[in-house]
């Protein structure tokens, strides 16, 4: 569990206090030997400082370069955000649970994401984009605070192109918006879905996953076509430390990504 | 006496002084040994030599939130219970250096310690402590993942357990069927009786630890005298915890007011998780020099009930007493069971003793019975 040292090849602002650091293990066997599968999270080590769990945001076909969505949000990120390209940091992973693509195969998605809750989506739609026939149709509904906090939306075109609907929204605009003015939930009035034989993947605030499971369940979507990716303190990744756990769940290994039905006797409990 | 050390599963008699013999075989055979020894008006943990290092005479005397020792006129090596340390501070130490990082070259080079590693022999361990190290070997090994610290201080444990000669009115290893007899995970048990000890053999360790020591066959009314002993403490048990409804009485009660009731007393002190044998949880601190081109990454021992435990940028997730007292609880007797198949709890009752305003956890189970809101 000693972490293995990469290198940053880039480094990508996306929005105030966000960016996406590019990774590649410094060693040539570390990259050949990685893999990981969409939801999976690494823990990155800056020596001195400490580790933060960090979501992959890249592409799980293209494994040798490492995309890390990271928002500078304490001692760890805020020391990462003063990193350079060509410094090195420590790597350990992947671990946790993953995305149901498996069980998606020949079902429609509706991926709901609120703010930094889109990355750890992203390698779902990178996926997505290289086999676009395995699925049915697919929904991305995403939003954000404001215009500015707005995630890849670069890429947007792209996936739409690539027969992704991209409906994204915005709590509050600014004068140039031209777009939708909704929380994400309110994304689920704007379109229509059959709820037979559809799979909803959600990350954001625990508040948005709620109001976007009472949504997604009032379409007749079953409990266990949800599946949402939680948060909680980690320290060790590997079910020692005990700080994530989450009922009988550690978030480390039987998340971050849960099917609803799994774990709703505990998701929503207050102080839990 | 026989030549050659007792085989495996012999049940023999020592007397009693010979058992220092045992600790120098052990010694000469490369074990560390640590065992039980008063210090600060307590029976702590810590390396003993010889027997006289041993509470001889000393009993001690515990209730919820008190623990006293009493000199008594008996001199019994092992008339007491359990203190407040537990073998977790030798196996999962309360600090240890994980690895250390070195700047070379523009990036870091990552080393584990090289640290000797001593070979302990537990001295006195309870039945209750066998089942301890038992749970945490489930939770540190068992899994997908193993703890290779715990592993390297874990492979060459020798256990000498103890079955105790009394009950004190916080222990109910008997409802938790963990004791109060050792029947396994052990290399030597004794049972102590007025002038020896009867011995089970439990290994080969065990058995060579017996060489050239005055041992002999225990008779039957060794073995006699011993049952009785045992069956004696058996009927001492006060305290009890009912727990065929467990895990689902704590799932179904997570909203009972009881948990607020206990919160007007929890002062969220962590000191049960610090004496429970069984608590793992760590957490970890990076320290640097100055021009953060050396660090070290320690990991110390942690508590679901310090305040920042469950720190998620916003804030933490359990900022009540209440919900950390929750946690630990429905950790200890209800999760625990789901995640690694047994309780967390081995009734050793430190947790009542050594807490500061004497909650205790079989009361607290029982008060969400009484009244199991629905």
């Amino acid at each position: 569990m000693l972490p293995r040292p990469a290198v940053i090849q880039a480094i990508r602002p996306e929005a105030a206090g966000i960016a996406t650091y590019t990774l590649a293990f410094v060693d040539p066997a570390d990259r050949d030997a990685y893999h990981f599968l969409p939801g999976q999270f690494n823990m990155l080590y800056l020596p001195g400082v400490g580790e933060v769990a960090i979501s992959l945001s890249s592409d799980p076909g293209e494994p040798r370069v490492l995309g890390h969505t990271v928002r500078y949000a304490g001692d760890v990120t805020r020391a990462i955000s003063r990193l350079k390209v060509g410094d090195v940091l420590g790597v350990r992973g992947p671990y946790g649970s993953h995305w149901p693509l498996e069980e998606a195969a020949g079902k429609n998605l509706i991926i709901v994401a609120g703010g930094i809750g889109l990355p750890p989506l992203r390698p779902v739609i990178l996926s997505i984009l290289s086999q676009r026939d395995a699925f049915g149709r697919v929904l991305l509904l995403y939003g954000a605070r404001t215009p500015a906090d707005l995630l890849y939306t670069r890429e947007f075109g792209r996936w739409r192109e690539a027969g992704i609907e991209v409906n994204v929204s915005v709590d509050t605009a600014d004068e140039n918006w031209r777009g939708k003015v909704a929380v994400v939930p309110q994304l689920f009035y704007f379109v229509r879905m059959e709820h037979k034989n559809t799979l909803v993947l959600t990350c954001g605030p625990e508040i948005m996953m709620r109001f976007v499971i009472y949504e997604a369940l009032a379409r007749r979507i079953p409990k266990n076509a949800i599946y949402i990716s939680m948060e909680r303190n980690m320290k060790c990744a590997v079910g020692f430390c005990g700080h994530c756990q989450y009922g009988p769940n550690f978030i480390c290994k039987q998340g971050p990504v849960f099917n609803f039905a799994a774990i709703e006797p505990f998701f929503g409990k207050e102080d839990f | 006496m026989p030549p050659n050390p007792p085989r495996v599963s012999a049940s023999i008699a020592l007397p009693k002084p010979a058992l220092q013999q045992v600790f120098d075989n052990l010694r000469a055979a490369g074990f560390s040994l640590v065992g039980p020894t008063v210090r600060d008006r307590t029976i702590v943990l810590d390396e003993i030599a010889c027997l006289d290092d041993l509470p001889v005479g000393w009993i001690d005397e515990q209730a919820p939130g008190r623990y006293r020792l009493k000199k008594t006129r008996e001199p019994q090596y092992f008339a007491y219970n359990v203190g407040p340390h537990s073998w977790k501070q030798f196996l999962h130490p309360a600090s240890l250096r994980l690895f250390s990082a070195e700047k070379s070259n523009g990036g870091w080079v990552f080393r584990p310690p090289e640290e000797p590693q001593p070979r302990y022999a537990f001295v006195g361990v309870r039945a209750c402590d066998i089942a301890a190290i038992a749970i945490q070997d489930r939770v540190l090994l068992g899994g997908e993942f193993r703890d290779p610290h715990y592993a390297r201080r874990r492979e060459n444990v020798f256990v000498l357990a103890v079955n105790c000669a009394r009950v004190n009115p916080t222990c109910f290893c008997a409802s938790m069927k963990t004791g109060p007899r050792a029947t396994a995970g052990f290399d030597l048990a004794l049972t102590e009786l007025p002038e020896v000890f009867v011995m089970e053999v439990g290994s080969d360790a065990g058995s060579e630890a017996l060489r050239d020591t005055p041992w002999e066959a225990a008779t039957a009314f060794d073995r006699g005298r011993a049952d009785r002993a045992m069956r004696d403490v058996e009927r001492q048990f006060e305290r009890q915890l009912k727990t065929d409804d467990l895990p689902k009485l704590i799932y179904d009660n997570l909203e009972h007011p009881r948990w607020d009731e206990v919160a007007t007393r929890c002062l969220s002190c962590a000191n049960c998780t610090l004496a429970c044998p069984t608590c793992f949880c760590t957490t970890v601190v990076d320290t640097s020099d100055l021009r953060r081109t050396k660090g070290e990454r320690i990991r110390l021992a942690d508590s679901c009930f310090n305040r920042d435990f469950s720190h998620v940028f916003g804030g933490n997730i359990r900022p009540s007493i209440r919900s950390r007292y929750r946690q630990w609880l429905s950790h200890k007797l209800a999760s625990w069971i789901d995640q690694f198949g047994t309780s967390g709890c081995v009734g050793c009752g430190r947790c009542i003793t050594w807490c500061p305003v004497g909650i205790e956890i079989t009361e607290e189970v029982n008060a969400l019975r009484a009244k199991a809101a629905k």
